[in-house]
């Protein structure tokens, strides 16, 4: 993997890393600019305050390596691991956003050599979006199109102000682009929420709706695109004529795009509503160009999706232990194996589960082995029985991350670790656990790496 | 020391070294063919068995990000199909998608040894290689789509000739691509603002420029470069009624110069309308049959589930509104666009039925096998996994007139197939299969088993039915090492990844990193990909401009 190629010696302690990809979120920009002193990050550019954090505070909140709480090498807390996993019957193997591809890829490889469950952090954000296009698919376009051309763009149920701050700037909102060459100027945006936020401010119209009324609010608007009145004064707390307003410019825009978020899948109806926008947006292509896409992407959720579909089919909830894949959310999705209390031990791989977990999917954790590979201390740290740090992912470890629009990117390594990188250290628990199982012969093939 | 093997016994068909059906022995040293074999060589008795060299897929689509966007939003297709791991052996799942492990065993347990994946939008040609990285065995290739992009456009545009050379250029080099693809010139730009091109000579808009002026640049770029395979042409048109017009017309006006005209079978109707659909194949091959410099694909139609995925956006929208199925579409920024509709083709619905039967005339009307390759352009006319029932039509009159009793009785009436009396020998099907994709893309050392080639070798048994001969080879081996052996994969290993390697045609202008960063949205220097970062790779050197 590409090591910092633009890394120029400005001075013996002064190194400046140019092009750096950063790993925090699905915008995925790549213009950042690093600087670093003696093998230490003194300033970023251009990133905006969410990944300037991830670049500065990189050192911060270290985990170190232990076994059931006492200081151990990385060495044995590998080998602990692997015995976890080799014994376990029903294993989970969760996480994996913040993280880089190929760490994900040997996630998948050990999934199939254990034939574990294994899901990632989408299946509690994004995952009712994946099922939504499942069902009906999608209209959807890069973010370079947006930029070059969209003059109607809708935020609906996200909040990029705040969750993807330079999505607007890079991409959407403010953004020139080849037929946008007035930026702003050139554009309508519109905010749908059930509340103000950040993202309003930047909206030349905001549409404030009742909680959990999405799906009716779709509705109306595809029967309004299909000519029929209704009966209703108004919907979702908006009244028709409003929408009906919204829908005249949805139709007249030359090329409009609905971002939507979290305000959709996890509230009232779920992967249904995105199944109503999803309609409704491929319907309006009979009148003009209309697109959608999901506000996606805590790290690179979105490569994760990638690479566990290829290798399996599917894009999450996978589970393994009939030696083939299945695909089943609300079996094999991380929420439910936990509060069913299925499964028997758990790897979970860059990403806090415990943290972001209800009481009763955390409670099972404790209750099981559970091996944490990541950078950092996280209530999940706390509380597994090995813990294995790692060179974090975009800063200390090169690799490749993916945009919310399934465009890959390099992410560079600015800085060394003392530790291994994800994928070395699931390289290494592969190893021994190949070994251990059939009596020492080892395994399904590894991937990509040359046979002698 | 590599390995060293005789193959003894067996009737050879090497179409490409006039050999067809000699008994003859084949030596292999270090993962090639060699004069004779040197010390103690490993025996594969091939008495009574036929060895052809592996097979060449010179279009098919296996892993892009719209491949993949195509798994990810068809779980119902891959229940059908689970593949259980085994030692040495990923899981995965195959039907009309496969994963990419999957992939790899399919293909090798037909006894095809190098694939080309057919369109990939040069954004999304990082992501390409990583899906082939995960696909084994097989050697893979892959095309770049240029036919829609914007910079190509802009320089047309202004007429600077040389630009567009240097680009594309440029392009392959960055990206280790092997080809130049282009689908629907100018309409897929067109489908950005919701529309498309109604022929050659419609403009584009904004750019102001004709598909018929792309056509001819390109085509010009990548004669002028001297690249091993002609301009990949998926034309203007496709699946609609009456384009065989606009396929007669692209081959004119490219006339004189090498083109590869991609799943011609979609480009060969006639009729006003959908129910006025009928076959032009006749016109098709009269015309190609005529003029040497063209190749082609079929892009024949096998009955049951496909999935179809094309960067033919305008395309999909209209299947999508045919057929009521899920459509995915994503258009991709500077570059082309892409649409993605499941389809079902049945042998009772007309459409459907002649479509299967225009495949097949194409196959018996053009003459000349070596400018005809066997694709149903996976998986939009079906699934590369049924390339042996394609065969066995084509081998077996019999086997057509037991199908033609069983589709859409117009194939009859509407189409010249019930009169076709050829069948395609077995050194026809050496040919269409392997020695003939090998020589259009350029690889003189795939498709045949003269010294020097790589040891990519299929066994078959002498089956008379040859669906079941063609499904389940006796021995596959790739460069020189046994895979297959009694249709099961003994030995999993990493394929490689074939580019081309452009001449040097200068330097692209200083102001082009500021106004690629003016399109794109991301850093010019983040562009292109590393050599490093495909592990197991084999660099093909450009010809001499033609």
């Amino acid at each position: 993997m590409a090591e910092a190629g633009a890394v120029k010696e400005l001075t013996k302690e002064l190194r400046v890393v140019t092009g750096v990809t950063c790993p925090f979120c699905g915008v995925t920009c790549d213009d950042l600019e690093v600087h670093v002193v003696d093998g230490k990050i003194k300033e970023v550019k251009n990133a905006c305050v969410l990944g300037k954090d991830t670049f500065m505070h990189h050192l911060e909140g270290w985990a170190t390596p232990r076994i059931k709480g006492k200081p151990a090498t990385v060495d044995e807390c590998i080998d602990a691991a692997a015995e976890i996993l080799a014994k376990a019957k029903y294993p989970l193997i969760y996480g994996l956003d913040s993280t880089e591809l190929n760490a994900q890829r040997r996630a998948i490889e050990l999934a199939d050599l254990i034939g574990a469950n294994i899901d990632h952090t989408s299946s509690v954000c994004h995952a009712p979006s994946l099922q939504a296009i499942q069902t009906v698919g999608i209209s959807s376009c890069t973010v370079g199109e947006v930029k070059n051309r969209a003059d109607l763009i809708i935020f609906w149920g996200c909040n990029p102000a705040e969750a993807h701050p330079r999505h607007p700037t890079r991409y959407s909102v403010t953004a020139k682009g080849l037929f946008t060459p007035k930026g702003k100027k050139d554009r309508m945006v519109i905010n749908v929420d059930v509340r103000p936020t950040p993202t309003t401010r930047m909206a030349d119209a905001f549409i404030q709706i009742k909680p959990n009324t999405d799906y009716e609010i779709f509705s109306a608007l595809r029967a309004l695109l299909k000519g029929h009145e209704l009966e209703h004064t108004e919907v979702g707390g908006v009244a028709i004529d409003e929408w009906k307003t919204l829908l005249e410019k949805m139709k007249s825009s030359k090329f409009g795009i609905l971002y939507w978020g979290m305000g959709l899948t996890m509230s009232r109806g779920k992967y249904l509503n995105v199944v109503a926008l999803l309609t409704l947006t491929q319907e309006l292509n009979r009148f003009t160009k209309f697109l959608a896409a999901p506000m996606r992407g805590h790290g690179n959720v979105v490569g994760m999706a990638q690479v566990l579909t290829w290798q399996t089919g599917y894009p999450f909830a996978v589970n393994m232990s009939r030696g083939y894949p299945r695909f089943n959310p609300g079996e094999y999705s991380v929420a439910d194996l936990l509060a069913h209390g299925e499964v028997d031990a758990a790897l979970i791989v860059a990403g806090d589960a415990i943290g972001n977990f209800p009481a009763k999917m955390a409670e099972h954790l404790q209750s099981i082995p559970v091996i944490a590979v990541d950078p950092k201390e996280s209530e999940t740290t706390k509380v597994a029985t090995v813990v294995i740090p790692t060179a974090q992912a975009g800063v200390a470890a090169g690799g490749i991350a993916y945009r919310m629009d399934h465009i890959p990117l390099v992410m560079k390594k600015v800085v060394d670790s003392p530790y291994p990188s994800d994928r070395e250290v699931l390289e290494r628990i592969i190893a021994k656990v190949s070994a251990m199982k059939n009596g020492g012969k080892g395994g399904p093939a590894p991937a990509g790496r040359a046979r002698d | 020391m590599g390995r060293s093997l005789k193959i003894v016994g067996g009737e050879v068909y090497d179409p490409a070294n006039g050999i067809s059906g000699a008994v003859k022995e084949i030596c292999v040293q270090d993962g090639k063919i060699v004069e004779s074999c040197k010390g103690p060589a490993e025996v594969i008795d091939a008495t009574n068995l036929v060895v052809m060299p592996g097979g060449v897929d010179i279009h098919t689509h296996i892993a892009s990000s719209a491949v993949n966007a195509a798994r990810g939003f068809r779980p119902e297709d891959h229940r059908h199909r689970p593949i259980a791991k085994k030692p040495g052996l990923r899981s995965g799942v195959g039907f009309t998608i496969p994963s990419t492990f999957a992939t790899g065993y399919l293909y090798t347990k037909m006894g095809y040894t190098t694939v080309m994946e057919a369109a990939n939008a040069p954004i999304g040609v990082r992501h390409t290689h990583e899906e082939l990285i995960d696909t084994p065995i097989l050697d893979k290739g892959l095309y770049i789509l240029m036919g829609n992009n914007e910079l190509i456009l802009k320089y047309l545009k202004a007429g600077e000739m040389e630009k567009v050379k240097r680009y594309v250029a440029w392009l392959l080099r960055s990206l280790k691509g092997y080809g130049i693809k282009l689908v629907n010139p100018g309409g897929v730009e067109q489908w950005k603002y919701g529309k498309d091109v109604e022929g050659l000579d419609d403009r584009v808009y904004y750019w102001d420029v004709t598909p018929r002026q792309i056509l001819k640049a390109l085509s010009w770029a990548n004669e002028s470069l001297g690249l091993p395979h002609p301009i990949h042409l998926h034309a203007n048109r496709l699946g609609i009624p009456n384009n065989y017009l606009t396929t007669l017309e692209t081959m004119q006006a490219l006339e004189g110069s090498r083109l590869h005209m991609a799943h011609i079978q979609f480009h060969s109707y006639g009729g006003e309308n959908w129910a006025g659909f009928s076959s032009k194949a006749a016109e098709v091959a009269e015309y190609i049959n005529a003029h040497p410099h063209i190749t082609t694909d079929i892009g024949q139609v096998v009955f049951g589930d496909a999935t179809t995925i094309t960067a033919d956006g305008p395309w999909q929208y209209r299947l999508y509104k045919l057929s009521k199925n899920k459509w995915y579409n994503q258009d991709v920024e500077v570059e082309t666009g892409c649409g993605i509709v499941p389809y079902v083709y049945r042998e009772k619905n007309y459409v459907n039925a002649i479509q299967w039967a225009i495949g097949l005339e194409l196959f018996l009307l053009i003459r000349d096998p070596w400018r005809v390759s066997l694709s149903t352009d996976h998986p939009n006319g079906g699934v590369f996994v049924f390339y042996p029932w394609v065969i066995k039509l084509l081998m077996d009159k019999e086997f057509r007139g037991e199908m033609l009793k069983r589709v859409h009785k117009r194939v009859l009436s509407d189409t010249t197939l019930p009169k076709l009396d050829r069948e395609y020998t077995l050194a026809e099907i050496a040919i269409i299969t392997r020695a003939g994709p090998a020589r259009t893309l350029g690889l003189t050392h795939k498709g045949h088993l003269g010294i020097g080639a790589d040891a990519d070798i299929a066994i078959y048994s002498k089956d008379s039915d040859r669906e079941q001969m063609f499904e389940h080879p006796v021995y596959v081996l790739k460069d020189g090492e046994t895979v297959l052996r009694e249709g099961e994969i003994i030995a999993s290993r990493t394929g490689k990844t074939l580019f081309v390697v452009p001449p040097e045609v200068g330097e692209m202008d200083p102001a082009f990193k500021t106004e690629f960063e003016n399109f794109y949205t991301i850093e010019y220097e983040n562009f292109p990909i590393d050599v490093e970062d495909i592990p197991n790779r084999e660099a093909i050197p450009a010809g001499a401009a033609r």
